[in-house]
């Protein structure tokens, strides 16, 4: 092994073509993240090559039929509704062999009696091997991981983060152009207040992707993320209308305007119908496009793009469980 | 001989060189006017370095670290001079520390920090514009308000 190294008598310090980031690469071959134990609260701390382990894993649960979390219990904590983050996290631990106990409905719980999210989070960790939580408050999620022994899964928190759904996103990305790295991508929609695309635009940076934020006025990505964009030379652009760059992109990321975040109704009723995506702006599109939208849409998508063979919303809600049942079986420590 | 505009303190705290016109707030942020010994507040001296300054003398009080890094988020470039028999006893600049807790309020009202019994938390991203981004929501602000 010296010898290899260039340590090894009558060499060289390292041999002429044996560079050191080589020797390096060779050191940590095989070398993986280790993700036991570990709280998923914002995909700013998930590295590529994380992201890149996640989706490997997720790959590998399509096909598992072992029980691999049997005798584990998951606690979901839903303080705000939810359907397809809930019941994909319930389903994944259930096809691995685990139990789930949990709410969703913080009203029937003793939250309504004023009791802090901390001492709440301090009790549920004796009753469960890892928590996934959704709350209204952005930094919720954070706070609970920093009450709880045991690993916390971000599910949503306000405007914030919803990591899990970003790294299904970028699984269905890589299934569908078989790639992440170097793709064009527009996110349209709620840019402000939708906490996926905040995350998704990160995460999509990670792999030099072109990102084309479409979205009104008032619904623009916000400063922060931009700025974080911006010092991580992430290449982006801004736009009012979707058919500027439908024809440019890989992937269009709709989401919906979210009534719920609005503080103020007049707002809301000003830009919901700011755009449509229907069959008409798909005549130049390339022939690669897959269209997602992390639903539930109410009409952002015309139900005519369905049978177009561009829609992949469907797809990529299905692939919540492959990609949760990698981050429970990570995170507990039976996928190392 | 040099003539005093704002006398000399036997033993305590100068906060000189702080920008002119915000000697009040230092005095607010450390909550000065709640204070039991003798304050003096000296503005728009001259300066060779600022051109004006102000001044504040605190008598027989020693600034903890989180005084020190609150008087920081707002005037970053002040001098800190210890005063012990009327003489410098020790002279320092000040910084914006990386990571401070429990000193900035979270201007997201949706923050968890603001709506739990939590100490605030906060990194400091840029120094100009000062940028500081809250540990729990995660949000950058270039304005703030101290605790």
């Amino acid at each position: 092994m010296l010898a290899f190294l260039g340590f090894g008598k009558n060499q060289r310090f390292f041999p002429k073509h044996l560079n050191l980031v080589y020797v390096f690469r060779f050191m940590t071959m095989g070398k993986q993240p280790s993700f036991l134990s570990r709280d998923i609260i914002s995909v700013n701390e998930l590295s590529k090559k994380d992201i890149i382990r996640i989706l490997d894993v997720a790959k590998i649960m399509e096909k598992n039929k072992k029980p691999l979390l049997n005798g584990k219990v998951l606690a979901t904590l839903f303080f705000e509704p939810s359907t397809r983050t809930r019941l994909s996290f319930e389903s994944s631990m259930n096809k691995l062999g685990g139990k789930v106990i949990g709410f969703r409905n913080p009203n029937v719980t003793s939250f309504k009696k004023g009791e802090t999210l901390w001492d709440a989070i301090n009790v549920i960790e004796g009753y469960s091997d890892v928590i996934v939580i959704r709350h209204p408050m952005e930094g919720a999620a954070r706070l609970a991981s920093e009450a709880a022994e045991v690993p916390v899964i971000n599910a949503g928190d306000g405007a914030n983060q919803h990591p899990t759904q970003t790294l299904l996103d970028l699984y269905t990305i890589k299934k569908s152009q078989g790639k992440i790295t170097g793709l064009k991508v527009a996110i349209a929609g709620d840019l402000k207040y939708g906490r996926t695309v905040h995350s998704l635009a990160h995460a999509l940076g990670l792999f030099n992707c072109e990102l084309f934020f479409v979205s009104p006025k008032s619904l623009k990505m916000p400063d922060y993320i931009k700025d974080d964009l911006k010092e991580k030379q992430i290449k982006f652009s801004e736009h009012e209308k979707v058919s500027v760059v439908i024809d440019e992109a890989d992937i269009l990321y709709a989401t919906r305007i979210q009534k719920e975040r609005f503080p103020d109704p007049t707002e809301y009723e000003k830009v919901k119908n700011a755009y449509v995506i229907d069959s008409s702006l798909l005549k130049k599109v390339k022939k690669n496009l897959k269209i997602m939208h992390p639903l539930p849409r109410v009409n952002e998508i015309d139900i005519s793009i369905d049978e177009s063979g561009y829609a992949y919303f469907f797809e990529q809600a299905h692939n919540g469980i492959p990609v949760r049942k990698a981050i429970l079986s990570l995170v507990l420590g039976k996928i190392k | 001989m040099r003539a005093y505009r704002v006398y000399a303190i036997e033993k305590g705290t100068v906060i000189d060189h702080i920008p002119a016109g915000k000697a009040l707030k230092v005095v607010e942020i450390l909550k000065l006017d709640q204070f039991n010994k003798i304050v003096t507040v000296g503005m728009n001296l001259e300066s060779k370095k600022l051109v004006r300054k102000d001044i504040v003398k605190i008598e027989n009080k020693n600034l903890s670290k989180q005084e020190l890094n609150k008087i920081a988020l707002i005037a970053p470039k002040v001098t800190i001079n210890i005063i012990k028999n009327h003489k410098v006893d020790e002279k320092f600049k000040i910084e914006i520390p990386d990571f401070m807790e429990n000193l900035v309020i979270c201007p997201n009202p949706n923050c968890i920090s603001r709506n739990e019994p939590t100490s605030s938390k906060f990194y400091k991203t840029k120094e100009k514009p000062l940028t500081l981004k809250c540990h729990y929501c995660e949000k950058g602000f270039k304005d703030f308000k101290l605790k």
